[in-house]
C-alpha cells in the first residue's frame, strides 16, 4: 500500500527530475498511503487535525523588479492547520512570494492579510512580531553559534528583561533564562538533535543544519511558518526525516505551514494543498491529486509539444 | 634578560591601548560591516568630554572628592557617547541602509571630521590632562631573579588591569544575556536576524554604544598618561595594521594583534633600531600589516572568504 508512495519519495531524490515524478501522478495513492510512506509517522495527521478558517489570504500580488515581473496576479489562502505547498519550476516566482509574505519584498499590487489584518510596508521584523517564522533555502544560520545560542535567538521576540536587567544578571533574567531555555530543550528533543547542544551550526552536516533552522523558526512558537525549499540538496534519508518533522508540528502544534519546493514528490505526500507557479503566475490550486491531473501544470513541469 | 623584559612589559601596555582601540572597530564591523574610520575620532571625542566634565563638575557642584567627581564625569561622558551613537545611527547609518561598503566608510570619513571638529569647539582645544588617581611612580618587581630588577609603571599595571577587565566584561556580555546573543546574531546573518524579529537599528546603536564606551576606556587610559588631544585622534591609525594583524571579524583577533604590534614595534626599536636606524617604531606596524596582507590576508583569526564558483 505504501508503495507507490515510497517510491515517488524515491524517484524524486535520485533524479529530481519533474518528469518521472509526474509519471506517477496516474498512480492513485490514498491519504493513509503518503502518511505510511514516511515512515513512523504514526497516524494521518489529516485523521486528527482540523483544517479551520482562512488564516493567510493573498490577493492579486503583483511584484517586478524593475521591467521584470516576477510575479503578476497571484491570489490563494491559507487555512488554518493546514500544510499549503507552493511549487514550480526553477525562476517561477516561488522564492519572491514567501519574501512577499515575509516582508522582505514589498509588492507593487495587491495585499496580503494574515488573521484579517491586511499588511502592507511591513518588514521582516514586522512580520515576525504578527507570528509569522520563516527558514531560508540557503541556510541562514549563525554559523559562529551553537546550536542552543541559534535557537535561543528565536525566542528573541518572547525576551522582557531590558538590557540593564540582563547585564546584572539577577532575578528576572535568570528565570527568564531558565524558562527560555526549558522551552529550546524541548524543541532540540523534539528534533533529534540533543547531541549536537553545544556544537557550532558551521561545523554540523548539512541535513542537521537544516533542522537546527527549522528549530530556530519553531522558538518563535509561530501560527505560521514558511519554509523555503525546506528538502533541497538532501539526500533520502535526510528528505524522509525532514518530512515527518514538518508533518510532526503540523500534527502535535498546530502550526499552519506554507512550504516552497520544487521536488514536486515529497510536495505532493505531505501537503493538504498545493498553488502551482510557472513565470510568475499563477497555473494550479488545489489538492495533490487536482494538481497532478491538471494539464497546464503537466505541462510546465513536461514541457508541450508544439 | 631584564631590558628584554622591560621592552616587552612596555610593548605589552602599548599594545593594550592599541587593542582597545581595535575592539572598537572590529565590534562594528561585525555587527553591522561598516569599516569605522571614525573610531579613532571617537576616542579624542570621548577623552575630552571625560577631561573637561571632570573639571567643569567640581566647579558646578561644589564637590572636590576626587573619585565622585571622576566616577560622575565618567559617566556623563559614557552618555554623551551613547548619544553619539543614537545621533550616528539616526541621521547617517540608517538612512544608509544597503549601500556599499565604501559609501558607508565615505560617510563614517565625514564623521571623523565632524567629531574632530565639534569635539574641539564643544569642549575646548587646548592639553587636558585626565587624572583619574593612577599612581605615577613606577615599581621594581623580580628583584631576586635579576640584578637590579624589573622596572615598571604602575600605572601601565592598573592600565591593564582596566582593559583586561573591560574585555573580560564584554565578552561575558556577549556570551551570556539574551542581547549578546543578538548582537552575534546579527553579525553573523542580518537577513536570518530580522526574520526571528532581531531590531536591526535597535542593535546597530547599542554596537555603536558599545564601541563608544570602548572608545572612551581607551581614551581615559591614553589621556590619563599623556594628557588629551588632537593627536589622539592620530592613534587610531595604528589601529588598522592591528586588526589586519588579527582580522576584522576576530574580537579575540583584535586583542592579540593589538599585543602584537606593540610588542613588535618596541622590540624592534631596540633591537633592530641601532642597524637600521631608529624610527622603526612609526613604520613597524604597517610594514608588518603589509607582509600579512600578502601571506594571510584574512589576518590571523579572521574568518577566510571562500567564494562558491
Amino acid at each position: 500500500m505504501s508503495v507507490p508512495a515510497a517510491a515517488s519519495l524515491r524517484t524524486g531524490a535520485t533524479a529530481g527530475a519533474p518528469p518521472e515524478t509526474l509519471s506517477d501522478a496516474r498512480v492513485p495513492s490514498s491519504e493513509m498511503a503518503k502518511t505510511a510512506s514516511l515512515a513512523d509517522v504514526g497516524p494521518a495527521p489529516a485523521g486528527r487535525r482540523r483544517i479551520g478558517e482562512v488564516v493567510l489570504d493573498v490577493q492579486r500580488i503583483s511584484l517586478a523588479f524593475g521591467g521584470v515581473k516576477a510575479l503578476t496576479d497571484i491570489s490563494f489562502d491559507v487555512r488554518e492547520h493546514e500544510i499549503r505547498a507552493i511549487i514550480g519550476p526553477n525562476g517561477a516566482g516561488k522564492s519572491s512570494m514567501l519574501n512577499c509574505i515575509n516582508g522582505v519584498y514589498q509588492p507593487q499590487q495587491g495585499s496580503i492579510s494574515l488573521r484579517g489584518k491586511t499588511f502592507r510596508h511591513m518588514n521582516p521584523r514586522q512580520v515576525a512580531k504578527m507570528g509569522v517564522a520563516r527558514t531560508f533555502q540557503n541556510l541562514a544560520l549563525f554559523k559562529g553559534m551553537s546550536v542552543l545560542d541559534n535557537i535561543m535567538t528565536g525566542r528573541n521576540l518572547k525576551m522582557r528583561t531590558n538590557l540593564l536587567q540582563q547585564a546584572i544578571r539577577w532575578g528576572a533574567t535568570e528565570r527568564e533564562e531558565a524558562a527560555q531555555r526549558r522551552v529550546v530543550e524541548e524543541i532540540i528533543d523534539f528534533l533529534e538533535i540533543q547531541a549536537y547542544r553545544k556544537t557550532p551550526v558551521g561545523k554540523m552536516p548539512y541535513g542537521l543544519q537544516k533542522r537546527v533552522d527549522l528549530g530556530r523558526a519553531l522558538a518563535m512558537e509561530p501560527q505560521l511558518l514558511l519554509l523555503d525549499e525546506p528538502m533541497a540538496g538532501m539526500n533520502v534519508e535526510e528528505k524522509q526525516d525532514m518530512s515527518r518533522f514538518i508533518l510532526d508540528v503540523n500534527d502535535e502544534f498546530g502550526t499552519t505551514i506554507v512550504l516552497i519546493e520544487h521536488d514536486m514528490s515529497v510536495v505532493m505526500d505531505i501537503s493538504d494543498r498545493v498553488v502551482v507557479l510557472d513565470y510568475g503566475k499563477k497555473i494550479g490550486d488545489g489538492t495533490p491529486d487536482e494538481v497532478r491531473a491538471n494539464p497546464d501544470v503537466i505541462s510546465a513541469y513536461l514541457g508541450t509539444t508544439h | 634578560m631584564g631590558p628584554f623584559l622591560e621592552t616587552l612589559f612596555g610593548g605589552l601596555m602599548v599594545g593594550m591601548l592599541y587593542s582597545l582601540i581595535a575592539l572598537g572597530f572590529v565590534l562594528i564591523y561585525k555587527a553591522s560591516g561598516v569599516f569605522n574610520f571614525a573610531q579613532g575620532a571617537m576616542v579624542l571625542f570621548a577623552a575630552l568630554a571625560m577631561a573637561r566634565f571632570a573639571q567643569w563638575i567640581p566647579k558646578l557642584t561644589g564637590l572636590n572628592n576626587k573619585f565622585i567627581d571622576n566616577a560622575i564625569a565618567f559617566v556623563l561622558a559614557a552618555l554623551v557617547m551613547v548619544v553619539l551613537a543614537w545621533l550616528i545611527q539616526k541621521l547617517v547609518l540608517g538612512r544608509l541602509v544597503n549601500q556599499d561598503g565604501i559609501t558607508l566608510l565615505m560617510a563614517t570619513l565625514g564623521i571623523t571630521y565632524f567629531l574632530e571638529g565639534s569635539g574641539q569647539a564643544l569642549f575646548g582645544n587646548d592639553i587636558y590632562k585626565i587624572d583619574i588617581g593612577m599612581p605615577k611612580d613606577p615599581v621594581f618587581i623580580l628583584e631576586k631573579t635579576f640584578q637590579g630588577g624589573l622596572l615598571i609603571n604602575k600605572e601601565d599595571l592598573y592600565a591593564a588591569v582596566i582593559a583586561a577587565v573591560l574585555v573580560a566584561l564584554l565578552a561575558l556580555f556577549f556570551q551570556k544575556t539574551a542581547t549578546g546573543r543578538a548582537l552575534r546574531a546579527v553579525a553573523d546573518d542580518h537577513q536570518a536576524a530580522q526574520s526571528i524579529g532581531i531590531p536591526l537599528d535597535r542593535i546597530w546603536v547599542i554596537v555603536w554604544s558599545v564601541a563608544g564606551v570602548v572608545a572612551l576606556v581607551a581614551g581615559v587610559i591614553w589621556g590619563s598618561k599623556l594628557g588629551v588631544q588632537f593627536s589622539l585622534s592620530l592613534v587610531a591609525l595604528k589601529a588598522l595594521p592591528v586588526v589586519i594583524l588579527g582580522g576584522l571579524t576576530s574580537i579575540p583577533g583584535a586583542i592579540i594583534g593589538g599585543l602584537l604590534i606593540g610588542v613588535g614595534e618596541k622590540l624592534s626599536e631596540i633591537y633592530l633600531g641601532p642597524h637600521l636606524g631608529g624610527g622603526i617604531e612609526i613604520w613597524f606596524a604597517y610594514v608588518l600589516a603589509l607582509a600579512f596582507l600578502l601571506v594571510r590576508p584574512q589576518g590571523l583569526f579572521g574568518e577566510k572568504i571562500i567564494d562558491r564558483v
